[in-house]
């Protein structure tokens, strides 16, 4: 090994720097000019996103604990475009809230060491890579979500958060022991031959799933997230319903169709109930919901649950429709989550109610709003539609009919819903709606990114294709 | 570029041309040209494809093929064959009568025309798809602008109306999309992949019993938008609180995107689920037209009147698809036509008649033919094409319909056959209740005597959906050869 093999971690080692450069210009920046850190973070994050598109080895480092090939490297640069685009939309924020706090520069250590966490879990090449990835991941999220002190809401969700989330990696670790226990290894590789159905194995898997599953937020682990995106900020609500979910779900898949791959006829049950549960209750409860962060918040596990319609196949067909829709998923949730930060940080309002007339006032941002929401929903000719309709080709390939048929009456459902706000901005006038604002430079940026992607994505099919063609590798 | 491309690149230089727009006066005439540009475009299409058919014999003219998303075999590929040339016609005088009437929209006029400008290209690219996954693509950006244009520029009920269709057509595509999964997955008989283009899935022949599975879902999602009785009840209420142009349209297009996706892909796709099935869809849609009928006499508002009475007639259109015979189907198409601009006509002067009088309720009205002649009179015409009088559209299309239906064997199709022809009698009740109550005897009010006459835009509606109904009624062989010839392929795949 040498050291040019430290290369293949060029992602992680480019955000530590990054990490250190925040940490560094913290110290040396005078407090008067401590508002330069935003643009400094998200300079540097940028770079960091292009450098990230260079083409890069397939290889692995420690002895297998670390592995990188074209799909991992490919979903960490979609994890990096939904985070600059989130740090686009946060500017604004952390320019009001927190340069005044003097905590601007925790909040990008903190998101950026968070990220780095994810890397290393979606790289993992064993279960004690993936749990120390996992933890990493999720700790400073839980620090983040309780970053307005001075909000009793947002305290309530940091400790909702850290609690829940020590419960369920402590039982995700549990069911990683007794995989070990039955099968005397610990590394990926090696598990795809030793995985047979024994019991103990079972129960691990199912633990060890459900340690996941809290991340995703499937239901029946689903209890902390309307909670805490309520009492989050916006920014890290977000963080938490795109990014967070999508390298979750990510790596979810990966360990299922590779490592697991022989117990398919065992998992392939579970994740039917799981999607059937998942996509019911997520849609029900968002029926009903006023609060927009609660709103997408139930929105958001109602689209984990037809993700799963993606994973159900268990083919690499399947893996390719699950990573593009998490990246369509990615760019129409963050534009939801925008528009909604956006009129928050103007006016703290954040009701449904509040949105009647908005179409009259603020014509820009209802048709962002409209544009993320016929995304979430699945209508064309924009992204969501195309990132749906194949993951419903993927559980139907399998024979999976009646599952696809009950997510069809999901998407009914929700397509209610997401009428239900359209309605809100475009067909109800207010006698006191939400008067025009310019909204600031980053902002701006962020939300055209998000809508150039979501018009684009879609009907561009090189971007499946692309996919299509990792996800080949990846399985062979 | 082909010619059928261009039904989709010029609506989308006119809505982007709409983006820029800034009054009102500036929209409609930005519209107003992209619509005439669509016109001028159907009818040279008609001349191209005549002389085409001349010289070609396969099944779709014009056809073009692009790759799509590969690895799922999903191509953009469209083509044109009679009927598909009629419909474009019929959408492209809808559309710009639809302009004409809305001249003076108020509120939010860009947006209306950009939605307006939407929903027809999205029937455009439906009517032209020779794919399955793009059919669908169109199939439901047809459908969502219709929530915009009914919620916000509709009256009455608006939102409960705007949500109901939506959720009701939208729930169609859902079981739609199911059924299209089936058949994809079904479609790699010959060891060729799976496919979505219609015309290979016919040549495919599908396994029996994947047909008798997702013909009905098939036919249900397509036969939802077609007004198949149980499930029409969006379209009294879409109707009622839409405003004009956009009944025109739900109502002339987009309604006709029922009957000609049943034709096109559940019937000539799945001919052995259709035959398996047909009994129950025939009862169906056989109650629909009687329903429908009687629905009508029972209603006073005008708008309902004509939306029960336009669920009997595409109610026959399914019927005579049903009866898998070609002077039938003939008679379907045409049906679908003649009603198409027969009910745009219809909601045309129902919106004149209301801005006059502000109201649509037929007994509050009376004597408007000494008030509004041209408007009464046209009423009438209407009317009478509805009926099924000789010389007018819906003669043709009713004749058709009932001949070939009456030329099976069939007792069971008799039956049929003679329970729906009994809803011409009720139709005709309907529509002389309501020549008589409202336009004829003394002018019931005095208010009525200084409504203003007919304005040239008006006019100019009227005309141009009142033109293709005599057109047609006086004749229909020339219109009849143009979709006669395209039966064949069909027949000889369902038979």
């Amino acid at each position: 090994m040498t050291w040019s093999n430290f290369l293949i971690m060029r992602h992680e080692v480019v955000l530590l720097l990054i990490i250190m450069a925040i940490l560094i210009a913290e110290i040396a920046l005078p407090s008067k000019k401590k508002a330069s850190i935003i643009h400094l973070g998200i300079f540097l994050f940028g770079i960091h996103t292009i450098i990230g598109f260079l083409p890069l080895e397939e290889n692995q480092l420690f002895g297998g604990m670390f592995h990188t090939n074209g799909l991992i490297h490919l979903v960490k640069n979609i994890l990096n475009i939904g985070v600059l685009i989130l740090l686009l939309q946060s500017a604004d924020w952390i320019q009001s809230r927190l340069i005044a706090e003097q905590k601007a520069s925790e909040f990008f250590i903190l998101l950026f060491a968070s990220l780095i966490g994810m890397y290393f879990m979606i790289s993992s090449g064993d279960f004690l890579m993936f749990y120390l990835g996992l933890e990493l991941s999720t700790l400073p999220v839980a620090a983040l979500a309780a970053y307005e002190v001075t909000k009793r809401t947002s305290s309530e969700a940091g400790i909702k958060l850290i609690l829940s989330s020590a419960l369920a990696s402590g039982i995700s670790l549990f069911g990683i022991s007794m995989i070990y226990a039955s099968s005397g290894s610990i590394y990926f590789a090696e598990l795809v031959d030793l995985i047979n159905s024994n019991h103990l194995l079972l129960m691990g898997i199912i633990l060890f799933f459900s340690g996941l599953a809290f991340k995703i937020s499937l239901v029946p682990f689903h209890f902390w997230t309307a909670d805490v995106y309520e009492g989050a900020p916006i920014s890290i609500a977000s963080y938490l319903s795109v990014i967070s979910k999508g390298s979750a779900v990510f790596i979810l898949t990966i360990l299922l169709f590779t490592v697991l791959k022989s117990l398919i006829e065992v998992w392939e049950n579970v994740v039917y109930v799981l999607a059937v549960a998942t996509m019911f209750i997520g849609n029900l409860f968002a029926l009903r919901q006023q609060n927009m962060k609660r709103f997408l918040a139930f929105s958001s596990i109602a689209q984990a649950g037809f993700i799963l319609l993606g994973i159900i196949s268990g083919t690499s067909m399947g893996l390719a429709t699950v990573v593009y829709f998490i990246l369509i998923y990615i760019f129409s949730n963050l534009a939801a989550f925008g528009v909604v930060q956006a009129i928050s940080n103007q006016t703290g309002k954040e009701n449904m109610s509040d949105y009647e007339g908005l179409y009259r006032t603020n014509p820009n941002l209802s048709l962002v709003m409209m544009l993320a929401l016929f995304s979430l929903a699945g209508i064309p000719p924009v992204a969501g539609f195309f990132g749906k309709f194949f993951l419903f080709t993927a559980a139907a390939s399998k024979g999976f009919y009646w599952l696809v048929f009950l997510a069809v009456v999901n998407v009914t459902i929700s397509l209610y819903y997401y009428l239900l706000v359209i309605r809100a901005m475009f067909l109800r006038k207010s006698d006191n709606p939400i008067p025009f604002f310019q909204s600031k430079l980053y902002m701006r940026l962020g939300l055209v990114i998000t809508v150039a992607g979501i018009a684009v994505l879609g009907i561009y099919s090189p971007v499946f294709d692309y996919i299509y063609e990792l996800s080949i590798n990846l399985m062979n | 570029m082909d010619i059928l491309s261009l039904f989709l690149i010029v609506p989308a230089i006119t809505i982007l041309l709409l983006v820029f727009t800034r009054s009102l006066s500036q929209a409609r005439l930005v519209a107003l040209l992209g619509s005439i540009v669509q016109f001028a475009m159907s009818m040279n299409l008609v001349f191209a494809y005549i002389k085409e058919r001349a010289i070609n014999d396969s099944i779709m003219l014009f056809t073009r093929d692009l790759v799509w998303f590969e690895p799922f075999n999903i191509h953009y590929s469209i083509g044109a064959d009679g009927i598909t040339v009629t419909m474009i016609v019929l959408t492209s005088i809808v559309v710009m009568a639809g302009v004409f009437i809305s001249w003076k929209i108020n509120d939010l006029p860009k947006e209306f025309f950009i939605s307006l400008i939407v929903l027809a290209t999205g029937v455009y690219g439906f009517f032209i798809s020779l794919d399955l996954f793009t059919m669908f693509v169109f199939f439901e950006l047809a459908v969502i602008p219709m929530y915009l244009l009914i919620g916000i520029w509709g009256s009455g009920k608006r939102e409960f109306s705007a949500m109901k269709l939506t959720l009701m057509l939208m729930a169609a595509s859902a079981v739609l999309l199911v059924g299209i999964l089936g058949i994809y997955f079904n479609s790699d008989t010959g060891g060729n992949g799976f496919t979505f283009n219609i015309l290979e899935l016919a040549a495919a022949n599908i396994p029996a019993e994947a047909q008798k599975i997702f013909f009905p879902l098939t036919f249900i999602g397509f036969a939802v938008i077609g007004a198949l009785f149980p499930f029409h009840t969006w379209s009294p209420d879409g109707h009622a609180s839409a405003p004009t142009a956009v009944s025109m349209l739900h109502a002339g297009v987009l309604m006709k995107l029922g009957g000609y996706g049943v034709f096109r892909v559940a019937l000539y796709v799945l001919p052995e689920g259709a035959i398996e099935w047909s009994w129950i869809f025939i009862i169906l849609s056989a109650f629909g037209v009687i329903y429908g009928a009687f629905a009508a006499v029972r209603q006073t508002d005008l708008k309902y009147i004509n939306a029960y009475s336009s669920v009997s007639h595409l109610g026959l259109v399914l019927f005579a698809l049903l009866m898998f015979n070609k002077t039938a189907w003939n008679g379907a198409i045409i049906q679908s036509l003649s009603h198409g601009f027969m009910t745009a006509l219809f909601f045309a002067l129902i919106g004149m008649i209301y801005e006059r009088t502000h109201t649509r309720d037929v007994r509050k009205m009376g004597g408007l033919l000494k008030v509004i002649p041209m408007i009464s009179a046209t009423y009438v015409i209407a009317g009478l094409a509805s009926l099924g009088l000789p010389g007018f559209s819906g003669f043709v299309a009713e004749m058709n319909i009932f001949v070939g239906a009456f030329e099976h064997e069939n007792t069971y199709y008799r039956i049929a056959t003679v329970i729906s022809v009994s809803a011409i009698v009720v139709t005709a009740v309907y529509i002389l209740r309501v020549v008589g109550m409202m336009l004829m005897g003394p002018v019931k009010e005095e208010a009525y005597l200084q409504i203003p006459g007919v304005s040239w835009y008006e006019r100019i509606g009227i005309l141009l959906l009142l033109l293709p109904i005599i057109g047609i009624g006086v004749a229909p062989l020339w219109l009849s050869d143009l979709i006669y010839k395209s039966l064949h392929p069909f027949i000889q795949g369902v038979l």
